[in-house]
């Protein structure tokens, strides 16, 4: 009987996990916490570049491929390439010449294969957190073991190539399995970039204590620019101006945050990056934006709602 | 179920690329390139001249532009001939009246069909690019060797026969295989434009040039796939030369498709936008071959 029951039980948790994660409860945008940025700003602004590496011949994951050509899928592989061999330097310039510092989604390999990206990175002062080890791999079907590797292998490869500790992590091309979260707390990361809810952080409860989910952004990624919508350059800046307006004119209410999820081989190209200047220059001289990178957004955002 | 351990080992995790095709490098720590006249930016203006058989083979791919419908597909089939029979000439005179030379990157069954459509090429003085047998002539990494070396062979033994020996190749979509470089080199071809990872030509480890033909800057890519107009792809390019410009020393790819950019309500955006590139002043246009001889003399990196 109670054992009948008890199974049940499991089996109604079972389903509620199949149909919701539960990562969260829902919370309503009126009413919304009342947070306000360093200097009383309404919005704060943090640019995420990818700093990916793509292998060129990788093997197979059951669950997604990598490439859609036979390899070598020159186009598709050259094009990732172009980032890393021409257009980092004109997104980080832009960013570094309006002040905007990055939190890099890194693909880790790329302290092995690029070691200059990564210098020049933090030669800048900017923040890393993990991206995986290539973008041609995937956490899907990971065990916890396995995932626990590129997680340690992460922490490892990026503090031996720049001496900083990671706090968060963006899933490697975005594939999760359902421990991510806990085993990313566990390592002692303290935020994720993979949850599109709300624009505001939100606290994750884990078993290994909260993670702060910070809103990262698939709608204004220049990939989804460029690769889903099909914007034109001066169409993806007008886009990110308007999603800058909005959001610092709700964060009176209180406070908002948008992320530039960017990635060099599309932002970078020379049709690119000049209205993507003009967007930096806007934000940068409107006065209203906090700039900053993504850690100290978790920090800023922790003080006022965990005691 | 889990992911197999080995797919957790990373065997070319290692400085540099995990293939040995071409070095890394970093373009802006180049030597800058000074072109003729001590322009700003070379702008390469490629036309693509394609023969799309009625009947695709699939072998490996269907090119980009190829039938669509069941047998006979009439409307694709003679879509792209205007390309041939109209387009192409609008794009000629249009560089013609401006005395700017381009490269023509053309099926050699364009060339045997279409005497005079070959004959105004050269006599314009334009530039020769192979570019595989006709759009049934396509590669990828899952052609066998045989196959691949008889398109590459065979396209060149067609271009003797009628008396041209191009130097550089264009494959269909840019689409190689991992022997693509090596074969080319083999059958005479000293340049190649189809990895589209930089700003500059640079050499592969093998000895081959490659001449990056953005793929992002075609109109291909933004008029067709990207559905953008016209005036939006002139915008586009605009933009890309000025900000190129302003870097010096670099190098701005047209790819232009005769039956996209050259139909009767898109040349006259086209040709405007020349006009604007040619008031520039700062701007050299020229070939390929052109290009890639003036980046030799002034000795880069690599070349």
């Amino acid at each position: 009987m109670l054992s009948g029951q008890l199974a049940r039980m499991a089996c109604l948790r079972h389903q509620m996990a199949m149909d919701d994660p539960d990562l969260y409860r829902y919370l309503p945008w009126r009413n919304r916490p009342k947070l306000v940025w360093p200097g009383g700003k309404p919005i704060a602004v943090w640019i995420a570049p990818n700093l990916e590496m793509y292998e060129i011949d990788p093997p197979a994951h059951p669950r997604r491929k990598s490439w859609s050509r036979p390899h070598p899928d020159v186009v598709a592989y050259s094009h990732r390439d172009y980032g890393n061999r021409v257009g980092h330097w004109r997104m980080a310039d832009a960013m570094s010449e309006f002040g905007f510092p990055g939190s890099v989604s890194l693909s880790v390999a790329l302290c092995q294969h690029h070691p200059q990206i990564v210098a020049d990175a933090a030669a800048r002062g900017w923040e890393f957190f993990s991206h995986g080890i290539y973008n041609t791999r995937y956490a899907y079907d990971m065990s916890a073991d396995q995932e626990r590797a590129i997680i340690r292998d992460s922490i490892d490869t990026v503090r031996a190539a720049t001496g900083h500790d990671i706090r968060g992590w963006l899933a490697p091309a975005l594939t999760h399995t359902v421990n991510t979260f806990d085993l990313i707390a566990e390592a002692g990361l303290d935020y994720t970039c993979d949850l599109y809810h709300t624009d505001q952080p939100t606290l994750i409860a884990t078993p290994n204590g909260p993670l702060t989910a910070i809103p990262y952004s698939l709608e204004v990624n220049d990939h989804y620019g460029f690769f889903i919508y099909n914007m034109s350059p001066r169409e993806y800046a007008d886009a990110l101006i308007r999603q800058y307006e909005r959001l610092a004119q709700e964060g009176e209410a209180g406070g908002t945050v948008m992320c530039i999820p960017l990635h060099a081989y599309l932002i970078g190209q020379p049709h690119r990056i000049g209205p993507f200047r003009e967007v930096l220059r806007h934000i940068a001289q409107d006065g209203r934006a906090w700039i900053a990178r993504a850690g100290d957004i978790v920090d800023a955002y922790r003080a006022q709602v965990l005691e | 179920m889990t992911v197999d351990q080995n797919y957790l080992r990373y065997p070319r995790r290692r400085p540099g690329y995990d293939h040995d095709l071409y070095a890394w490098s970093d373009m802006h720590r180049r030597p800058p390139i000074g072109w003729p006249g001590g322009k700003a930016l070379a702008i390469w203006p490629c036309i693509v001249a394609e023969f799309f058989p009625l009947t695709p083979t699939d072998t490996p791919f269907r090119a980009p532009g190829h039938m669509q419908t069941a047998f006979p597909d009439y409307r694709h089939y003679t879509a792209r001939d205007y390309g041939n029979r109209v387009g192409l000439y609008r794009l000629l005179d249009a560089f013609e009246k401006r005395g700017i030379k381009v490269s023509v990157a053309i099926n050699v069954a364009v060339a045997e069909r279409y005497p005079a459509l070959l004959a105004a090429i050269l006599n314009g003085g334009h530039e020769i690019v192979a570019h595989s047998t006709d759009m049934n002539g396509t590669i990828d990494g899952s052609v066998s060797a045989d196959a691949e070396a008889a398109i590459i062979s065979d396209t060149r033994a067609r271009w003797a026969s009628i008396g041209q020996a191009p130097a550089g190749w264009l494959s269909i979509a840019r689409s190689q295989s991992f022997r693509t470089a090596d074969l080319l080199l083999q059958h005479g071809f000293t340049w190649m434009a189809d990895w589209p990872n930089d700003d500059l030509p640079y050499r592969f480890a093998n000895g081959i040039i490659n001449l990056p033909l953005n793929h992002e800057l075609s109109d291909r890519q933004i008029i067709n796939v990207t559905q953008a107009s016209a005036d939006s792809y002139c915008q586009q390019i605009d933009d890309a030369a000025a900000w190129l410009a302003d870097e010096r020393g670099r190098m701005l790819p047209l790819q232009l498709t005769p039956y996209i950019i050259a139909l009767p309500y898109r040349i006259g955006a086209f040709e405007a936008l020349l006009d604007r590139l040619v008031a520039r002043g700062d701007c050299w246009f020229a070939t390929g071959g052109a290009i890639i001889d003036a980046a030799q003399a002034a000795s880069v990196t690599g070349l």
